[in-house]
């Protein structure tokens, strides 16, 4: 199918492609992906959103979409950009209304074989320990006190609760505690969205699987992350559930209030943003910080009630370790060289995961020598992916790599051509159990409705803004 | 025809239509929750007021979705019909919602939130149509 992109994407390198500089642009689009990936991509409006991004104010270098991209509101998901930190803007839809989704993995002390016989006896324990589906409620009640500890302290409040050990905190980006974070500047609505939903896994594209390590590609670093052939290991999929939507969506209001007259004049509204310099600009760097804190608590829960279930499964011998967890829709201040010079800036990932390289003094010691350890999940019950990060995404695209398989199918779409039956007859054929809150949620997560995860990862590894680690492999699968 | 959905591929959208404004918002938000579930099989033990102001019909849209949404979240309100709608040329909205617990039905999917993407609303020649897209 012919596209009005056809004559303006250019190809610069394999699996590079730019669209040059023009009118409102301050900056080309850059596309990192396959020749294939690339003509799913120009189906729908996501290049037109990647053009929108390179009109913002302050935007560093070039516009960046990944591999997995699709059409989102504002940036398109799968969507990464710099801004200057003094003329530079913070964007709400440029993060997303899921702020801090991500992805943890954990190894265990289990074979494939170990889990096998019993991973319909696991799947069920998790189900009735982790709260999923639609409106799940939270089994931890906060005090008053307790819920602005994690908004502002994230991870710090888990250990003294003892619902994280040291490691834990080592292991995850930003110690899951951001410092920016100021709880007085999420609304009271988003508190009442969020207040008995931490712990929760949520439904849509979220998910909790036992995998197993099906294949390893690079012995040395597999070793450093923990990771051996054949042993189960936990991905944990899920975010800032209700709260941080809503922050996302009070704050694109406010700045429609405080800015109309720069949202006036966007293309779309949900590209609105507030100078990043700005006291409303401050402000949702503040609160997006606290939602940010509170999806590492609410996965950091969740692998508690994960460690009980394994342990009442297995018995107190089995030890699940975090390897990391590293957020795909967050905006972060980094340190990049631009021109001859360093530089701070704003870097906003819309569905992209931050891909350090060797070196970068935040990431954990132990992988510091190597990379920052990157988990790309992808559709329920296909391979999920661990991959490293690498200098190469630090110059080419602001660190970053891609988030996932990425929809290529409408829900409406998926609804009318599978059936929960077959999907989960087909799952079976794999040898894969799945639980679900809704049955029939399962139709629109099937596998068909996604991109080939594999050829993201491809695609990520032969440009090298992520090289392969680990391929992983459902065997159980618990759905929202 | 109250309400369709349009192709998109991530997310949720919808059209709505009515005879005027009180209608198309009203198949605005049986469209929405009828993204989750099916709106004619529930129950009406739950009667909500709603009355929120804004600066155009957009936003009042916006406000009026997401309010429903907040009630999702924080009540367990599953919606069965709107009734009583008034909007006023002023954006002021008061209406009644009828539902409830969403406890009771197999629900899909979440609702993260409302978008401004592609959002419209527009006078036709029967009366007025509304354009959403919902992040799911």
């Amino acid at each position: 199918m012919a596209t009005k992109w056809d004559k303006k994407v250019k190809k610069i390198e394999e699996h590079i492609y730019q669209i040059d500089k023009e009118g409102c642009m301050n900056v080309p689009v850059r596309i990192f992906a396959s020749e294939k990936l690339l003509k799913k991509i120009k189906e729908d409006d996501s290049i037109q959103q990647g053009v929108n991004m390179s009109c913002m104010p302050g935007i560093q270098k070039q516009s960046i979409m990944m591999s997995d991209a699709h059409q989102g509101y504002g940036f398109p998901v799968g969507g990464v950009a710099a801004f200057d930190m003094e003329c530079g803007c913070i964007s709400p839809g440029g993060i997303g209304f899921d702020i801090n989704c991500g992805v943890r993995l954990l190894t265990t002390n289990l074979t494939k074989k170990d889990v096998k016989s019993k991973i319909k006896e696991l799947i069920d324990t998790l189900f009735s320990n982790v709260p999923s589906g639609v409106g799940s409620e939270a089994s931890v009640r906060l005090s008053d006190e307790d819920y602005e500890e994690v908004l502002n302290s994230g991870l710090d409040w888990c250990l003294k609760e003892g619902y994280a050990i040291e490691e834990d905190l080592d292991h995850c980006e930003e110690n899951g505690h951001m410092k920016t974070a100021d709880a007085s500047k999420i609304s009271p609505r988003a508190k009442k969205r969020g207040r008995r939903q931490l712990g929760t896994l949520g439904a849509g594209n979220h998910f909790l699987e036992i995998q197993f390590v099906d294949e390893i590609f690079d012995d040395e670093v597999a070793n450093t992350f923990g990771l051996e052939k054949d042993n189960v290991v936990v991905l944990i999929h899920t975010g800032s559930r209700g709260l941080g939507h809503q922050t996302c969506s009070d704050y694109l209001k406010k700045i429609e209030d405080e800015y109309s007259d720069i949202v006036d004049k966007l293309p779309e509204k949900d590209l609105a943003y507030a100078p990043a310099d700005s006291q409303l600009g401050k402000d949702y760097l503040g609160a997006m910080s606290a939602a940010a804190n509170y999806g590492w608590c609410n996965r950091q829960l969740i692998t508690h009630f994960t460690r009980k279930s394994f342990e009442k499964v297995f018995g107190k011998e089995v030890k699940l370790n975090l390897v990391y967890d590293v957020a795909h829709n967050i905006a972060k201040v980094e340190e990049y060289k631009i021109g001859d010079k360093k530089k701070k800036v704003l870097v906003h990932r819309k569905g992209a995961t931050r891909a350090f390289g060797p070196g970068h003094k935040e990431i954990p010691k132990i992988y510091r020598e190597i990379g920052q350890p990157i988990f790309i999940p992808g559709s329920m019950g296909t391979s999920s992916w661990v991959l490293v990060g690498t200098d190469k995404a630090m110059n080419e695209t602001f660190s970053s790599t891609p988030h996932g398989a990425g929809r290529m199918m409408s829900r409406h779409e998926a609804n009318k051509r599978f059936t929960t039956e077959n999907v989960i007859e087909n799952l079976e054929k794999h040898k894969i159990y799945i639980k679900a809150a809704s049955r029939r949620g399962i139709t629109e997560e099937a596998p068909g409705a996604y991109k080939d995860v594999d050829e993201v990862i491809e695609v990520a590894d032969k440009i090298g803004i992520g090289k392969k680690v680990a391929r992983l492999v459902p065997m159980g699968v618990m759905k929202g | 025809m109250k309400y369709k959905y349009l192709k998109h591929t991530a997310d949720a959208k919808f059209r709505a239509f009515g005879k005027d404004i009180d209608e198309v918002f009203t198949n605005s938000a049986l469209a929405m929750f009828n993204i989750l579930g099916k709106t004619d099989e529930v129950k009406s033990t739950k009667k909500i007021k709603i009355k929120i102001k804004a600066r155009n019909y957009e936003r009042l849209l916006y406000d009026f979705l997401e309010e429903l949404i907040f009630l999702l979240d924080t009540e367990g309100f599953f919606l069965f019909e709107v009734k009583e709608i008034k909007i006023s040329e002023k954006f002021e909205l008061e209406a009644v919602v009828v539902g409830d617990d969403y406890k009771n039905y197999d629900l899909k999917s979440d609702i993260k939130a409302v978008t401004y993407s592609d959002m419209k609303i527009e006078k036709t020649k029967k009366g007025y149509e509304a354009t959403v897209v919902v992040d799911i």
